[in-house]
């Protein structure tokens, strides 16, 4: 009977799918319905082919699958990010790169750039939250992942959402909000997908067999609830046309912009620190194999992080059209906000302090390190950078670009291939990662590529503000802004080059992965899957 | 050192007794630099959205004691150098424009704010280097072949009103026939007077073509560029004679051309710009190499 109705409910998706793509008003509408229509075909031909087989869900062990396939799905689009990173990184050092006559504009930079940001954040991010938050609830909580078939609908449904963003941004599709291009549509799958998601991990924390929620979940959870108060309010919008991906925003002006920012500095806040600081803390104890160093830290940190947090937005929008009130709250919430970001940095890399000997022996503890200190020292600079008279050198230049990617090549990046290699053995049940010396090398070429690239847009970020208000004695400005980006271009090819690193470390370790995967002997012991809770 | 006191602490300190997958917690206290920084970080937070506009209130938000500095600062920056620039700027509005360039005082003056002038409102087209755009229709400035003249009262006058745009009366203006899309001419024809132009301008040609385009020429373009194709500044019509193209010389490009015409706009400056930038700016155009 569920079959059927399963079946039914394909069929009418693909038939409406096939409907909106002939009605289109543009092409992205287009392009989406089609790639909608052809996701429900698979699916309908899926359950075709499987129909009356029983998925089973034995309680006494951890719904595991699903976090393989997200390990196999956050290692191809980190690679995938990345390489489109490293593509409009040479754009802009060498402009021809565009393509421009050849393909009509579909590879020129403002159309890869939120698929690269896309990417990486959504994509490699989400499906590393995702499919970490799945593990640890499950192994935190000492109980199988709630509701069943409901882990598959958040795993494929967001892998959806990444083909239909990516495919729209490539045809022109976008709200034109930076972190939020996904058109109207998208969104509202987006929603649907990360209710799910909310349910699943609520739904394992209220059946756990631990009597205390573990932090990494605090975080996790936070993460989770934020990121949908953020979504929903700031896609708010009316679609122009049931056919068309074009909406009109609610809120106009300055009001938009604020919510924009609001939303924005909080996908950094709650998706790629609260949600990291969670897999952090699951993690680093992990692989250390040393008890969390302070809980009350934990406590503290946590509440003043998420507290702070939310208001930091308007630190975006200095010297803009905001009110100044606004500004300096800001800036002072930004300021403060210094130590809480801290404490997770402490209480993690404290937890390791009684194993540094480890950092010789292994290369994946090392990887955590480092994610540490890139965190620690992006959660400087971010305060820093809030200032009002510091922002007015940083902002606008390629400052913001380097301090955003020292946080999310050095933070998000490495605490995530610390997770995939943490996982990657134990979830195929391999007795080790395939090559110790292969993670050694990923370690160093990331470091080195991040470094580069951070360094570099330091260089020119504070180059080309300096540039931007030079003034002559008589009050007139000197450079022109062309000026300003011809003297970029060698820090540009050094970051292309530092990006290049960290594509060539991301390749590397999937490599490394795949083989562990497919060369490395299983382990004998057979119970490892069972949800066992601890004392 | 760091983990000698942990080492030290292990001893002492206790978990919290409880155990997720293995992982315990140990219940040290919070490190003290810790929470004096932070307690430090909100105390200068108090004090710093009181001594600036900070919290918001039914109508309006509270000033502060030391009150607004964002848009003040830079306003105050930018009337100092109003101030300092009056009497200058007063004497170059009443100079008589052809004897600005001659004037050291106001040239040198002239010339800062001009490059300023250009390098944020006309650098977009020209180029930062006033080189322009070869072959795209954006003329370089730094040549002496100008088309609607180069003396410091015809920059003066372009840069003011623009060129063929339609928000200023004033604007210079004069429109090409689209010879072949409005059907004036055949396409042999055009094709003849392309070899005229080829020929005119010292380049490779078909000299039979070039005779029969020659008649072409005469009764069709020279009003506009002269007998001789040497152009005319009335009209902004190129010469067709030098080696310097608006929009290429070639074989194919100049066929375009004559067939659909070109259009190239200028924005009017005398609604973006005051009299003594625009001054400002002819006279660094002036000073670029071609002036007259």
């Amino acid at each position: 009977m569920w079959d059927y109705v399963k079946l039914v409910v394909y069929g009418v998706i693909a038939v409406l799918a096939a409907i909106g793509a002939n009605y289109a008003h543009d092409l992205a509408y287009q392009v989406n319905a089609i790639v909608v229509m052809l996701a429900a075909a698979i699916a309908f031909v899926w359950e075709l082919r499987h129909a009356g087989e029983v998925q089973a869900h034995p309680q006494d062990e951890y719904f595991d699958s699903v976090v393989r396939a997200g390990v196999i799905a956050t290692t191809f689009w980190g690679v995938v990010g990345f390489l489109v990173g490293v593509v409009i990184a040479f754009q802009l050092a060498f402009p021809s790169l565009n393509l421009g006559n050849i393909t009509d504009g579909v590879l020129n930079f403002g159309r890869l750039r939120p698929l690269h940001t896309s990417a990486v954040i959504f994509a490699f991010g989400g499906n590393a939250l995702i499919m970490s938050a799945f593990y640890i609830v499950q192994r935190t909580s000492g109980a199988r992942l709630w509701g069943g078939n409901l882990g598959w609908f958040v795993f494929w449904g967001w892998q959806l959402m990444i083909v239909l963003a990516a495919t729209s941004y490539l045809t022109g599709g976008t709200q034109g909000k930076e972190y939020a291009e996904t058109v109207w549509y998208i969104d509202i799958w987006l929603t649907v997908v990360w209710v799910a998601f909310l349910i699943v991990f609520v739904g394992t924390l209220v059946k756990r067999k631990e009597p205390h929620i573990y932090v990494a979940n605090w975080f996790l959870l936070s993460m989770i609830i934020t990121v949908a108060m953020l979504h929903l309010v700031n896609n708010m919008a009316i679609p122009v046309s049931l056919f068309s991906s074009q909406s009109v925003p609610v809120f106009s002006g300055v009001q938009d912009a604020m919510t924009q920012w609001w939303y924005g500095h909080n996908a950094v806040g709650f998706f790629l620190t609260a949600g990291f600081l969670g897999m952090m803390y699951y993690f680093v104890p992990k692989q250390a194999e040393r008890p969390v160093y302070s809980y009350k830290l934990s406590i503290i940190h946590f509440w003043a992080l998420i507290f702070l947090y939310i208001w930091a937005g308007p630190h975006h929008l200095h010297y803009t059209a905001l009110p100044e009130w606004a500004s300096t709250l800001g800036m002072v919430m930004s300021i403060i906000l210094w130590m809480p970001s801290w404490g997770g940095m402490i209480n993690g890399l404290m937890t390791l302090s009684g194993a540094w000997d480890k950092l010789r022996t292994d290369p994946v503890i090392r990887m955590m390190v480092i994610s540490l200190g890139f965190y620690g020292m992006s959660t400087f600079e971010g305060p820093m950078m809030s200032i009002k008279s510091v922002n007015s050198l940083s902002h606008y230049t390629d400052w913001t670009i380097g301090h955003v990617h020292s946080g999310a090549l050095g933070w998000n990046g490495m605490i995530t291939f610390g997770a995939l290699y943490f996982l990657t053995p134990r979830l195929w049940n391999r007795e080790s990662l395939y090559s110790l010396k292969l993670v050694s090398w990923h370690f160093w070429l990331a470091t080195i590529g991040i470094i580069l690239y951070a360094s570099s847009m330091w260089v020119t970020g504070i180059m080309e503000g300096l540039m931007w208000r030079e003034v002559d004695a008589n009050g007139f400005l000197v450079n022109a802004f062309a000026d300003t980006v011809a003297a970029k271009f060698p820090m540009y090819v050094v970051r292309g080059t530092g990006g290049l690193m960290y594509l060539t470390g991301g390749m590397l370790m999937a490599y490394n992965l795949w083989m562990t995967v497919r060369a490395q002997p299983s382990k004998a012991v057979v119970n490892a899957n069972n949800a066992v809770p601890a004392e | 050192m760091c983990a000698k006191q942990v080492k030290k602490a292990e001893k002492e300190v206790q978990t919290t007794g409880h155990s997720w997958d293995g992982i315990e917690e140990y219940d040290n206290p919070m490190p003290r630099w810790w929470v004096w920084v932070f307690y430090a970080c909100i105390v200068w937070g108090i004090g710093y959205s009181i001594a600036y506009p900070a919290w918001p209130l039914i109508h309006g938000a509270t000033q502060g004691l030391l009150g607004p500095t964002l848009r003040t600062e830079v306003v105050a920056e930018i009337a100092r150098f109003d101030e300092a620039n009056a009497p200058i700027k007063a004497k170059l509005n009443a100079a008589d424009l052809a004897s600005i360039p001659g004037n050291d005082e106001l040239k040198t003056y002239a010339i800062s704010a001009g490059a300023s002038v250009f390098k944020n409102n006309c650098a977009q087209c020209h180029g930062s280097g006033a080189a322009g755009v070869q072959g795209k229709g954006y003329p370089n400035l730094l040549d002496n072949d100008w088309l609607w003249g180069g003396d410091m009262e015809a920059i003066h006058t372009t840069i003011a009103h623009g060129i063929r745009n339609t928000t200023d009366g004033d604007a210079r203006y004069s429109q090409m026939p689209s010879f072949g899309k409005d059907g004036i001419l055949e396409k042999a024809q055009i094709d003849d007077v392309v070899e005229h132009v080829l020929q005119i301008s010292g380049q490779d040609h078909d000299a039979a073509m070039a005779e029969a385009g020659a008649t072409v020429f005469a009764e069709n373009c020279a009003a506009c560029h002269g007998d001789a194709g040497m152009g005319n500044r009335d009209f902004g019509a190129p010469n067709l004679t030098d080696a310097i193209w608006l929009y290429g010389g070639d074989r194919k490009t100049l066929v375009q051309t004559v067939t659909y015409s070109r259009f190239g706009v200028m924005p009017a400056w005398n609604v973006r710009l005051s009299e003594d930038e625009i001054r400002s700016v002819a006279t660094y155009v002036h000073s670029l190499g071609g002036g007259e």
